[in-house]
């Protein structure tokens, strides 16, 4: 690094920046200074972009989408899939939420990291991947850059940091778009991008299908005027909603990837999904829903949330056991929000930022049974 | 036999350079030194003065607060120098080598017929008490305590560690000698580990007045902390020794020749070792004296007296540590990789996670050198991530987080008891923050050592 950059040189500011660009590029020649002195290839940038490749998959089929969409509520139910053609009006669409979500983000953290006198974290490459997948594709990017910047100073960098924040930025940053600018958040206006001068076909709507669930199985099946809604299509994904939630399949292919490497716990995914259809199945048993549980997994941001967002290490259940708790919660309480709020149907949000904050409880819990059940284990021994 | 303990958690790191088992030179070296640092809770009062003489097991360092506690010279010399750091910290204490030795003369016995008291005696005079360690924390041990039991371990899993039949095969009888003086010492007998996989081969299986317990499994089922969580976990007011085997051969030798005999054969092991082998010599040797395993220039070579995961970066003027029987050359990683963590395929580099391919590879020994591979982060990854590298009943990174904040409360419920540096050494290993969880476990034991005095 050009002596400017160090301490006491002109540019010192810019030391935190230059280096997570140097770092970036080039593995460093840093060597271990004491203690072990052979280290696994394994660092955080690489966990970060396994992490990141693993939400590609989503990223791509939503952009695809949001021009299926926009296709089909202006042409009707018989528009062409033009994979191309959609895939660059999604593109033009959803490339300015990212611009922003990158941007505000990483101004935030590379000035926090500076100021803190620390290597600049890689975790934000992930919030801010998942950033636009999480929120309508029409969301203003004003609301969007003063979500991110709440997210990220009051969610993460007050704590001290990626590894020290309590929530889940990305989700912090839907959570204060939707308490602050709830007509953006729900109801039918912004799920489908319009060009300027549109407007919807006659009979299409432009509500996503978790909004009639409260409605049951007959008001889901006939939710969408021009597009598909049996569960081939939910699991597909050729629904409106949040950008990147649609998909299961291509959810699907992170998760394989997320799991395969090690990088998030299956076992908080299992529990999560474990969660719903216990509760989607006591619903259906008590006769609040007649929509199968099965389904519940297909909808909104069920999918989405439980590979990539239940499963962030930092925020999540640390023990295993406790993993086990958290991720049952989860999916339990989002389906209850299905359930019982018609309102606003899209509980995973809430549910997850609710796992998070009681993750540290479950711990706590879990980690002094242990101690004590060793403590007996020993004292009977 | 019957009850092998099995231990499924840990992680062998493939590591080019394991040493032939073949003894390639005696070195018989113009100078050794004492370094109070290899002893962790010993404050040295030097009882020697440069240009006095002395013999193998004269009295070179007592202990300021357990004065009976001697360190003593390993060769018969001269005292050349004395090494003094900042604040005339003392360093090293170099001894001029006699080229014929001559060792003090302790006396034979057989300690079977010896008491408590003579067997302390005897290990007190001759020096190798400082052979003896004391858990909780690491330290030498207390004379005045009776410790629950004694601990040794018989093999060892450590990377590229010497090979234990190799080296004390052929001193069973030493080794027999050592355990029976060591029973005198505690009530709760002597326990050796040994590992299941040549369990009838090796000569150790016959020790008499020992427990003998098997362990298998990978890195660090033969670290000695580990089996005692596996036998008998070391509770809050208890106290436990630890000898290594190499130690209580020591110790069965100067009970039956009357010698104190540090002579050891050496692993010279690791990547930049040319032709990895043994070396016959005794601690205190300097690295330079290893020049035939590293060739014509020492840059950009690390020493290490010990295995790579905690032994001690000693540099090329280093000496070889009292405890160690392991000479370890690894490369210094000052080489910097375009887009290194990006490059799906990274073939030279060894991960433990399926993050990299080299899973794909089980058989290789990679050509590891001391590059960081990333650099320093808050922990992200939970407990499990760590807590998969160690067989023991503890959450590692609770642990950790206790000894970094302070928490004298925490690390007794987490178990700052059980463990050592070493036993935690994986977790550094696999660490993606790359935090120095030795040293941070280490600064807890002191903190520890320090509020419990």
């Amino acid at each position: 690094m050009n002596k400017i950059f160090e301490k006491g040189g002109k540019l010192y500011f810019l030391h935190s920046t230059v280096d997570a660009f140097e770092t970036f590029l080039k593995v460093p020649g840093t060597v271990s200074l004491k203690g072990a002195h052979v280290r696994d290839s394994i660092d955080l940038k690489r966990i970060m972009i396994i992490a990141v490749i693993s939400v590609i998959p989503a990223a791509l089929f939503g952009m695809w989408n949001v021009g299926y969409q926009h296709a089909l509520a202006v042409q009707g139910a018989g528009a062409p899939l033009d994979i191309l053609g959609n895939f660059w009006f999604g593109f033009l669409k959803v490339l300015p939420l990212y611009v922003i979500a990158y941007g505000v983000g990483l101004l935030i953290e590379f000035a926090s990291a500076q100021i803190r006198g620390e290597e600049v974290n890689e975790g934000y490459l992930m919030s801010g991947m998942l950033i636009p997948l999480i929120v309508p594709v029409d969301v203003p990017l004003w609301m969007l850059a003063v979500a991110v910047a709440f997210a990220v100073l009051f969610g993460k960098e007050v704590f001290g940091g990626t590894g020290m924040n309590i929530w889940n930025p990305a989700l912090l940053t839907r959570a204060f778009l939707f308490f602050s600018y709830p007509d953006h958040m729900s109801g039918s206006g912004s799920w489908i991008a319009l060009r300027k001068g549109e407007t919807l076909l006659d009979g299409a709507t432009g509500a996503t299908p978790l909004s009639f669930i409260g409605d049951g199985m007959d008001a889901l099946t006939g939710a969408g005027a021009q597009y598909g809604t049996s569960f081939w299509d939910f699991f597909v994904g050729t629904v409106p909603g949040s950008v990147g939630e649609t998909s299961v399949v291509a959810i699907l292919l992170g998760a394989i990837l997320l799991l395969w490497t090690g990088v998030a716990s299956w076992k908080i995914m299992v529990s999560t999904v474990a969660g719903a259809l216990l509760v989607g199945w006591l619903g259906n048993v008590c006769g609040a829903t007649d929509v199968p549980a099965y389904t519940q997994l297909v909808l909104g941001g069920f999918a989405f949330g439980a590979v990539f967002m239940a499963t962030d290490p930092v925020t999540s259940a640390q023990t295993e056991c406790g993993k086990w708790i958290y991720g049952f919660l989860i999916g339990a309480i989002c389906i209850l929000v299905r359930l019982f709020n018609p309102g606003y149907a899209e509980g995973m949000m809430l549910a997850i930022l609710l796992g998070n904050t009681f993750a540290p409880l479950i711990d706590w819990v879990v980690v002094n049974r242990h101690t004590a059940r060793k403590a007996k284990k020993i004292r009977t021994a | 036999m019957s009850n092998n303990i099995d231990l499924k958690k840990g992680l062998d790191i493939p590591i080019k350079g394991s040493a032939k088992p073949v003894v390639s030179k005696t070195i018989v070296p113009d100078t050794v030194a004492i370094v109070p640092a290899d002893f962790k809770g010993f404050t040295p009062r030097l009882l020697v003065k440069e240009g006095d003489r002395v013999l193998a097991g004269s009295p070179v360092l007592a202990d300021k607060k357990h004065p009976e506690i001697l360190i003593t010279a390993p060769v018969s010399g001269t005292v050349k120098e004395i090494v003094r750091g900042d604040k005339r910290k003392l360093l090293e204490v170099r001894i001029g080598t006699d080229s014929v030795q001559e060792y003090m003369d302790f006396g034979c016995k057989r300690p079977e017929s010896l008491s408590a008291d003579e067997v302390r005696t005897a290990l007190l005079q001759s020096g190798l008490w400082a052979a003896i360690i004391q858990r909780p924390y690491g330290i030498l041990a207390d004379p005045a305590l009776k410790p629950k039991a004694i601990f040794i371990s018989a093999f060892s899993t450590a990377p590229l560690a010497a090979d234990t039949e190799f080296v004390l095969g052929d001193e069973f009888a030493a080794v027999q000698a050592g355990v029976n003086a060591l029973t005198k010492l505690t009530d709760g007998g002597v326990h050796v580990s040994l590992k299941s996989d040549n369990y009838a081969s090796t000569p150790f299986h016959k020790l008499e007045n020992a427990i003998l317990h098997t362990f298998s499994g990978k890195h660090p089922a033969g670290n000695v902390g580990v089996q005692i969580s596996h036998i008998a976990p070391i509770q809050k007011d208890e106290t436990v020794w630890t000898v290594s085997l190499l130690m209580t051969a020591a110790i069965g030798k100067l009970f039956l020749k009357g010698k104190y005999d540090l002579r050891r054969k050496v692993a010279v092991c690791g990547p930049m070792a040319l032709e990895p082998s043994y070396a016959q010599t005794v601690p205190g040797v300097g690295m330079k004296e290893f020049q035939a395993w590293y060739g014509a220039s020492a840059d950009g070579i690390r020493f290490i007296s010990g295995d790579v995961l905690s032994g001690r970066n000693v540099g090329e003027d280093g000496r070889l540590g009292f405890f160690d029987n392991q000479v370890t050359l690894v490369k210094e990683g000052t080489d910097t990789e375009l887009f290194g963590w990006a490059r799906p395929f990274r073939f030279n580099q060894f991960s433990s996670t399926r993050s990299y391919f080299s899973w794909l590879l089980p058989r290789k020994k990679y050509d590891m050198d001391t590059n960081l591979h990333g650099g320093p982060r808050a922990f992200v990854m939970s407990d499990n991530y760590y807590s998969k590298v160690i067989p023991m009943d503890i959450y590692p990174l609770y642990l950790i987080k206790a000894c970094i904040a302070g928490d004298i409360d925490k690390m007794e419920q987490f178990g700052i008891y059980e463990v050592l540096p070493e036993d935690l050494a994986l977790c550094e290993y696999v660490d993606p923050s790359k935090n120095y969880i030795q040293d941070i476990v280490q600064k807890g034991i002191d903190l520890m050592i320090q509020e419990m005095a």
